[in-house]
């Protein structure tokens, strides 16, 4: 029991770092309809800047304290995601309005690409750190209800308390500011949201920005726990099944889609990977999605689709 | 002014059906079938087959594949590698275990294995649609990694993972120096290239489009979406699996399954995107352009006399690629093929342009 339990945390745990990203796939795709590949490579991008950053400053300017070193990296990293959301907005969606999902799914790719090649050549392609100063070591919990208790990584635990504060931050921005309310708007109708006078544009740009500030909060933490390196990139990847099982138009849906996928890899992974020779982890995902949306092909809270001839 | 249809008559059905109807069309594929069996054998150097032609033939031949999938049918599909993984190392089994087996049929069920798995992958598609689908397709591809990396009975329990095929033969004429196996994966190419064309010039072609086009409507004219569906599934993997067991056997002779990851789905999918949806001609000119991209970029600082580090000049290819990428959408979103649809109609006007 105190091992299902454990498994089961650590599963949640993980669950809620896939919504971190699933968050950015969610919030570009409902407000501009772009299925957004680049996720990725943005949370590399913005790891690498905060890791390099956080290296840079406090030699540039002479000082040496860490926590401020990390703040002033935290706005730096910020302000060039924002810069990377306006270029994007600029060069390429602004081009492409009007085109069909394939081709605005293919230019992410093709901006994924861009960003992996121009992030490591500016901040180098090493191994880097990021010292946030989480806690490495684990804590024992429930030591009275269980013989030996539960052993929980004080990181994961962290993290997922940071993805649970960024889910409620986005959930008041969306809700109660009237930006948030503009980018609704946007999400529902385009036309009709530029009918009434909201820019379009500086929308795309915001929620671009917004998308790498969830970028950057989910490079920090992944990196913080893995380091930083061209395979966060690939963390996208886990995160894609989590975004289609929650549903596309969902924030909720990332969230409860992060949490199942990320239980159902770990119990997957201990109860029948033994069975079937391990290292199941990474199809387990994307087969646990397509078995939902067998039943529900929007994904769980996802937009109903209706076709209409 | 020379390439025009006027005078061109036609006086019988078969006449008007033809795939090139125009004289001028007809002539200059010959002339081309003639340059790429003849001429080019004869004269290219032993490097541009193994670096440039060989790849360029086989994923054409891939990207054909996807097309129909894609291009004509409207399903997404993100999981081409795991298709051609199948086709490699099903030809492979097929090749190892049996002895004496001709090599173009170990080939053909390569392409049949994949076809079985195609289809298995495709029938989501019955409900899944759209971006949903695409993403649902990975999961072919990170099942099929797995299943070759981790099951031993694929790889002929090679101790190293990796699977490796030599001495190949077709017909009793030994496939060995880069000319024969470029004249192989030519003639396949050509024959599948003429086999897709009239598939999509046919009945079946035009259910696809009108799948790909509006799924509902077509289903209210009477079009079956499982057929249509998982017909252009079946054709599609046929194809790319064909490409997938080339592509172990002629261009890599030794390979795991790295050879087929998420990146060449991409790649493939570039191919198809570039090169034109829904268009044969799209498939080789996006191949081309994919192909000969990475190795003109690893040229062009020699040309100009600049050196620099391996790893900087990685990360520009890639900087360069994805920008070139973007940039092509943008320019032309219908790919290459539109560019050579307008071109033939500009000829056709010049030198009087009313």
């Amino acid at each position: 029991m105190g091992f299902f339990l454990e498994t089961l945390f650590g599963g949640l745990m993980v669950g809620m770092l896939y919504s971190l990203i699933a968050i950015g796939f969610v919030l570009i795709y409902k407000a501009s309809g772009v299925f957004n590949f680049a996720q990725g490579a943005m949370v590399l991008f913005a790891a690498l800047a905060m890791a390099r950053f956080a290296e840079w400053l406090p030699r540039w300017l002479g000082f040496e304290s860490l926590v401020l070193a990390n703040l002033l990296a935290f706005v730096a990293a910020m302000a060039v995601m924002i810069a990377v959301a306006w270029l994007i907005e600029r060069l390429v969606l602004s081009k492409l309005v009007n085109q069909e999902g394939i081709t605005l799914l293919m230019a992410t790719l093709g901006i994924a690409y861009f960003l992996d090649g121009l992030g490591q050549t500016l901040f180098g392609n090493d191994i880097y750190k990021i010292d946030v100063g989480m806690p490495k070591e684990p804590m024992m919990v429930l030591e009275s209800v269980f013989e030996g208790g539960l052993l929980l990584s004080r990181e994961d635990l962290i993290a997922a308390l940071v993805a649970a504060a960024l889910v409620v931050v986005l959930a008041l921005f969306f809700q109660k500011t009237s930006t948030g309310r503009a980018l609704r708007a946007v999400a529902d109708d385009h036309q009709a949201a530029q009918s009434i006078g909201i820019p379009l544009n500086r929308i795309w740009v915001i929620v671009w920005s917004v998308a790498g500030f969830a970028a950057l909060v989910a490079g920090i933490i992944w990196g913080s726990k893995l380091g930083v390196q061209f395979s966060l990139s690939l963390v996208a990847l886990k995160a894609l099944p989590v975004v289609i099982l929650g549903g596309l138009t969902s924030i909720p849906g990332a969230i409860i889609g992060g949490l199942l996928i990320g239980v159902g890899e770990k119990l997957s992974e201990i109860y029948l990977g033994p069975m079937l020779g391990g290292g199941i982890e990474i199809w387990f995902a994307y087969v646990l999605a397509l078995v939902f949306l067998l039943v529900r092909p929007q994904g769980l809270f996802g937009e109903k689709i209706i076709d209409r001839v | 002014m020379f390439y025009r249809e006027n005078g061109q008559f036609k006086s019988s059905y078969r006449a008007d059906q033809q795939i090139f109807p125009i004289l001028q069309d007809r002539v200059l594929m010959l002339a081309l079938l003639v340059f790429a069996f003849a001429v080019v054998p004869l004269t290219a150097p032993e490097y541009w087959f193994r670096a440039i032609l060989i790849p360029f033939l086989i994923l054409s031949l891939a990207a054909l594949g996807l097309n129909i999938l894609v291009g004509y049918c409207g399903q997404i599909s993100l999981g081409t590698g795991a298709f051609m993984a199948v086709g490699a190392y099903a030809a492979y089994n097929f090749h190892v275990r049996i002895d004496g087996m001709p090599l173009l049929l170990s080939l053909l069920l390569g392409g049949l294995c994949s076809t079985a798995v195609g289809v298995l992958f495709g029938i989501p598609s019955l409900r899944i649609k759209g971006l949903y689908l695409a993403v649902a397709t990975l999961a072919a591809q990170f099942f099929v990694d797995w299943a070759f990396l981790r099951i031993n009975w694929f790889t002929n329990n090679s101790s190293s993972g990796s699977v490796s095929v030599s001495s190949l033969s077709l017909f009793g004429l030994p496939i060995e120096t880069a000319v024969q196996k470029y004249l192989l994966c030519l003639s396949l190419l050509v024959v599948f290239a003429l086999m897709a064309k009239n598939l999509v010039r046919s009945s079946i072609g035009r259910e696809w489009m009108a799948m790909r086009d509006m799924d509902v409507a077509a289903a209210v004219i009477g079009i079956r979406p499982v057929y249509a569906k998982l017909t252009a599934f079946a054709v599609s993997s046929f194809i790319v699996g064909v490409a997938g067991a080339l592509w172990g056997f002629v261009h890599l002779g030794t390979w795991e399954p790295a050879a087929f990851n998420i990146d060449r789905s991409f790649q493939l999918l570039f191919m198809v995107i570039i090169g034109g949806l829904g268009s044969i001609m799209g498939s080789f000119f996006g191949a081309a352009f994919i192909v000969l991209l990475p190795i003109l970029l690893n040229q062009l600082p020699g040309w100009f006399g600049i050196t620099i580090s391996t790893a900087l000049a990685s990360h520009l290819e890639f900087m360069i690629f994805g920008a070139l990428i973007v940039f092509f959408l943008i320019v032309e979103p219908h790919g290459l093929a539109r560019l050579w649809s307008t071109a033939k109609e500009k000829l056709r006007l010049w030198p009087f342009p009313h």
